[in-house]
């Protein structure tokens, strides 16, 4: 590891970082946590699901954004801020059809994971309940579009690392979708295969392998073992 | 009306940028709505080819090339924020970017680029023919020149006026033959909405600053429709992209019209504020920001229009259980006092 000079404060701790780094990646590199589900550190920054919204010198910006640099003050675990994270994740909760105990991904997904952090105990908001038909057409993926939260890890993933771009996002407000990119619109015509990097980079449980159901059983998965916040290690 | 009457000045504006920021290439975005200007705009990039005002060398200035191609796009409310606009030009979503690198540094297809309006461009000609102190002369000392103003809505000679900055909301009233007016909409939906005792204030960007848009309401109109109008306009304008925006616009539209449909109470209005606080502080960019503006100054000026439309002062549930029950009063043939609830009258 290299000699960390530069610093900057943290809900009132010193943070050391890397020439180049934003405040979440500076942050996830020494394990503090700042609560994120858009963001993942093989990717570049997104900045659209705004749950890492933190207070740099006062002002609101998304963590992910925000170049680090020596002597900001970065407020993140705060009550306020808490709050509008956690309004945050009712939104996309009502916004999708997020039926967790019958999900397979329970357990392993980011949303859930992060709205337990956040102590979301109901949806706040009106559901709104849209239809968003499964697509079972692949023989070894199954989309369930019902779970989608616009993340678009897919789309980069698919686009920037597989190079097939299967995956986009059409419509616009409420309507924006994730699409698949095939003359039929079904994932089975498109050449994504099982071995990608987008099938399984989703953060909830849009993609999901066919036949693997409940490998692991519900209570030892990943954010069963410990809560998501003393998961946020990166590499130095 | 400048692209249409204006076009040279507009162009002439373009290459002066270009002159001075040393570019090559300008690129015109003309919206949907816009298509027929297409081959008149055509006709005046080559006409000034033509004569040596754009393509190589321009009036004999060595090095100086610069020529320009008309884009035609779709256009969104979104694309007025340049970063979407460029995305636009390079046939994406039309999606705000992350800023920093702003588009002066890594814009369109990651080159150096500076996005302005057609005034803009057209103020940049007259401050070229005069001086700047001859612009900065007209107007106040904060917001020198002159600002051209689209008015619509309840008066009698709609139009475009162009006035100096500093002048007096009810002036442009009075000249555009605005009678009884209950409100000003200023800078569209994301501007300011204003009430009578207001129009004594003036469009500066030290006092009411202004896009351009000026929409007159006279005492007949509900200004909580006319707040419902623009929550739908927001939430159908929002891209997508953020969470905050995406979601609060459409929950916006839900509360206003569960306000129209007369089931709204007291905890609705503050939940609207709830939401406008937090689009303020979460969304990405400027859209979902300003969503709830209109909102915001309607509930604070025109608080009366919103409770005419409370059921009552106090919680209501979002549904109407008696009204909910109507097909099962359909599917069994009957409507006597019994299949309703106690409640209903």
């Amino acid at each position: 590891m290299t000699e960390l000079e530069q610093s900057f404060s943290l809900d009132g701790e010193d943070l050391p970082f890397h020439a180049g780094d934003t405040v979440l990646q500076a942050a996830t590199r020494v394990g503090r946590y700042i609560p994120h589900l858009c963001w993942h550190p093989d990717f570049a920054a997104h900045g659209s699901c705004r749950i890492c919204t933190v207070k740099v010198n006062g002002r609101a910006a998304a963590a992910c954004t925000v170049m680090a640099s020596p002597g900001l003050d970065v407020e993140s675990d705060t009550e306020e801020l808490n709050a509008q994270r956690k309004t945050l994740l009712q939104m996309l909760f009502v916004e999708g059809n997020h039926f967790c105990p019958s999900c397979e991904k329970s357990g392993n997904c980011l949303l859930q994971a992060t709205a337990y952090q956040m102590g979301m105990e109901g949806p706040h908001f009106e559901e709104f309940y849209p239809d968003r038909p499964v697509d079972a057409s692949h023989p070894d993926i199954l989309l369930d579009f019902n779970r989608c939260i616009l993340c678009e890890l897919c789309v980069r993933a698919s686009r920037d690392v597989d190079g097939k771009n299967v995956f986009a996002i059409g419509g616009h407000g409420i309507g924006t979708r994730l699409l698949v990119n095939s003359a039929s619109g079904r994932l089975g015509d498109t050449p994504m295969a099982l071995a990608d990097r987008a099938a399984d980079i989703c953060p909830v449980g849009v993609i999901l392998p066919k036949r693997r159901g409940f490998a692991v059983p519900i209570g030892e998965r990943q954010f069963d073992l410990a809560p998501v916040s003393e998961q946020a290690k990166g590499t130095p | 009306m400048l692209l249409t009457r204006h076009a040279d000045s507009v162009v002439e504006g373009m290459s002066i940028a270009a002159f001075l920021v040393g570019a090559r290439r300008g690129l015109i975005y003309l919206r949907g709505e816009y298509r027929y200007l297409l081959e008149s705009l055509q006709a005046t990039l080559q006409r000034r080819r033509e004569a040596g005002l754009l393509g190589t060398s321009i009036l004999g200035h060595a090095g100086f090339d610069f020529d320009i191609q008309i884009h035609v796009g779709a256009g969104a409310y979104v694309c007025g924020e340049e970063s979407s606009l460029i995305e636009s030009l390079e046939g994406k979503r039309g999606t705000p970017r992350i800023r920093p690198p702003f588009p002066v540094e890594r814009g369109y297809l990651g080159f150096p680029t500076i996005v302005n309006n057609v005034e803009t461009f057209c103020a940049a000609v007259h401050i070229a023919l005069h001086d700047g102190a001859w612009w900065a002369a007209i107007g106040t000392p904060k917001s020198t020149g002159t600002k051209i103003h689209s008015v619509s809505g309840d008066c009698a000679r709609p139009g475009l006026y162009e006035y100096p900055f500093g002048t007096r909301i009810g002036r442009i009233l009075e000249d555009c033959g605005a009678t009884d007016t209950q409100a000003v909409q200023v800078g569209g939906p994301s501007g300011v909405c204003l009430s009578a005792f207001e129009f004594g204030r003036r469009i500066a960007f030290e006092d009411v600053p202004s896009a351009g848009a000026f929409m007159v309401f006279d005492r007949s109109r509900d200004m909580f429709e006319v707040a419902r109008g623009f929550a739908h306009f927001f939430a159908h304008e929002s891209c997508g992209f953020c969470t905050p925006c995406r979601v609060g616009t459409a929950l916006v539209v839900k509360r206003m019209d569960k306000l129209a449909a007369g089931r709204g109470s007291r905890h609705d209005i503050d939940v609207l504020f709830e939401l406008d606080k937090l689009m303020h502080a979460a969304t990405h960019c400027g859209l979902g920001a300003t969503a709830c503006n209109p909102l915001r100054d309607t509930i604070a000026k025109f608080r009366p229009a919103y409770e005419r439309h409370l059921k009552s002062l106090y919680f209501e549930p979002a549904f109407d259980l008696d009204a909910e029950l109507s097909i099962a009063r359909h599917m069994t043939g009957r409507d006597d006092p019994a299949a309703h609830l106690e409640a209903a009258s």
